[in-house]
């Protein structure tokens, strides 16, 4: 699996990089491989606020619909609509072209507290 | 216990992922992907381990009739050689099964022999079925286990079966069914598919199951004709595109072909077991027909509730996906007539959410065969 050593990631393997005050978020390449070809995003709307964990939109895949969620709280600033005409960007480029949204964590400490790339690792590898 | 087919540690080698499908273990994608697969077919040649699937052979004085009076469609005017698509229905008129009918030519051991293909599904129910309506001196025999089944489907595969076949296998006509000898193997090669594409069946002894697999594969790789496995995933694009109904889906015991738009596979002039049924249907007129709708803003799936626009429910989806040759999110799906029309606006209730969908023409992808050149 590939890491991008950048960003920090939940066990639910989304993952988040920091770009100035915001955070950038997609899914793993290890979530990507998984799921297969995907066929559609699910976007949520630019100014919506959501609690740390909660879903914030749905990857489909070839065969099955999968719930993402957000690793930190916070406020959507942009989605990436690229992703409506492409959504297999994320299956090209998971941690760059295939972002998904950008939004302003709540508590800007709350990045450190997500898993490192080695912790992931190991996460994902036990699946 | 899974079962799986003879070429399950071939799939495992290539990468494939498995699923569980009607109690076997089947191969649903390689590494390159489930849409690559499907555009592979689309573009070239794809090759599909359908062993799952059951053979039975239905022979003796008489079987002609007997099965005739088993299957929706007309078979007696058949020629050996010649292969037709039928429903095996129950009383009421609902499908147990779609088949693939050959018939044979009578050889020295049997008389007016059939060679009957049916679903993995529902292998043990037809073959009870077929034994229980037919008797001595009519034989069935269920050869699902010594014959091995596979496909080679696309717009490059006869080429390929004519140069590992080294028959004129281009020369034979749509739904025929020829032998011969591949890699030293007799096979039977009936022109057939369920892919929307031209192509062939194949049908061998199965200790040969990888001998032939493999030799088609290299033998495509010398001709310089592009060539890969295609999993289950991509096998069920391809044949909802090309409007064909996968049992459980478009068909069931409880949906009659009349729903399913399948009337063209019942022959109502001769007599077979479901008819006086459908024809109480006809005249009763039918509550839902099978539809093809386009939807915009997700992916509709098999149980996502079809609306009117009103947002009352008046159906629901039976099979749905993303379809790679028409780059559209479409669904099969049963809805009252009067929302049968092509045109006709609904939606599709995704995650609670009603998406816009439209009824369109069948089928999304006119199988190249069929088109008029």
């Amino acid at each position: 699996m590939k890491l991008d050593e950048r960003c920090r990631y939940a066990k639910t393997h989304e993952w988040a990089r920091r770009d100035g005050s915001e955070l950038v978020i997609g899914i793993s390449d290890h979530a990507q491989h998984s799921l297969g070809d995907i066929v559609f995003v699910d976007l949520p709307k630019v100014g919506v606020s959501f609690g740390k964990g909660a879903a914030f939109g749905v990857v489909e895949s070839v065969k099955a619909a999968s719930d993402i969620y957000v690793p930190v709280a916070g406020k959507v600033t942009a989605v990436n609509t690229q992703l409506q005409d492409a959504p297999d960007l994320i299956n090209k480029d998971p941690y760059g072209d295939g972002w998904i949204i950008r939004l302003v964590p709540e508590d800007p400490a709350a990045f450190d507290s997500l898993l490192s790339p080695a912790e992931y690792e190991k996460i994902a590898a036990e699946e | 216990m899974m079962k799986t087919t003879l070429l399950h540690s071939w799939h495992e080698a290539a990468g494939a992922r498995f699923a569980p499908f009607a109690g076997f273990d089947m191969p649903i994608q390689y590494p390159t992907g489930a849409i690559e697969e499907h555009k592979l077919t689309r573009r070239s040649v794809g090759l599909f381990d359908i062993d799952h699937m059951g053979q039975v052979m239905i022979w003796g004085p008489g079987a002609g009739e007997a099965l005739s009076r088993l299957v929706s469609n007309r078979i007696l005017d058949m020629k050996g050689g010649e292969a037709r698509y039928a429903l095996l229905l129950n009383d009421a008129g609902g499908v147990i099964d779609d088949l693939f009918i050959y018939r044979l030519a009578p050889t020295n051991t049997m008389t007016d022999p059939w060679f009957v293909v049916v679903n993995a599904s529902n292998r043990e129910t037809d073959v009870a079925h077929f034994k229980a309506h037919l008797a001595l001196p009519v034989h069935v025999q269920d050869i699902s286990d010594e014959t091995y089944m596979i496909a080679v489907q696309g717009p490059r595969a006869v080429e390929l079966i004519d140069h590992i076949s080294g028959i004129a296998f281009s020369a034979t006509a749509r739904f025929t069914m020829t032998e011969a000898f591949i890699h030293g193997v007799p096979c039977r090669i009936g022109r057939t598919g369920y892919t929307g594409e031209d192509g062939a069946e194949l049908f061998y002894p199965a200790e040969k199951a990888r001998q032939i697999w493999e030799y088609i594969l290299t033998t495509a790789k010398e001709l310089g004709i592009e060539a890969g496995p295609i999993g289950l995933a991509a096998r069920d694009s391809l044949r909802f595109e090309a409007g064909m109904p996968l049992h459980g889906h478009e068909i069931s015991p409880s949906i009659t072909p009349l729903e399913a738009l399948l009337s063209w596979a019942c022959d109502f002039e001769k007599d077979f077991i479901g008819k006086a049924a459908l024809l109480d249907l006809k005249s009763r007129g039918l509550s839902r027909k099978l539809v093809t709708i386009n939807v915009k803003g997700g992916v509709p799936r098999e149980g996502y509730p079809v609306l009117d626009q009103e947002g009352r429910e008046i159906g629901n989806c039976v099979a749905g996906m993303y379809c790679p040759t028409t780059e559209t999110y479409s669904a099969n799906a049963f809805v009252p007539p009067a929302f049968a029309k092509v045109g006709t606006e609904l939606a599709v209730s995704i995650r609670g959410s009603a998406k816009p969908a439209v009824v369109v023409q069948r089928p999304l992808y006119v199988p190249t065969y069929r088109r008029t050149k």
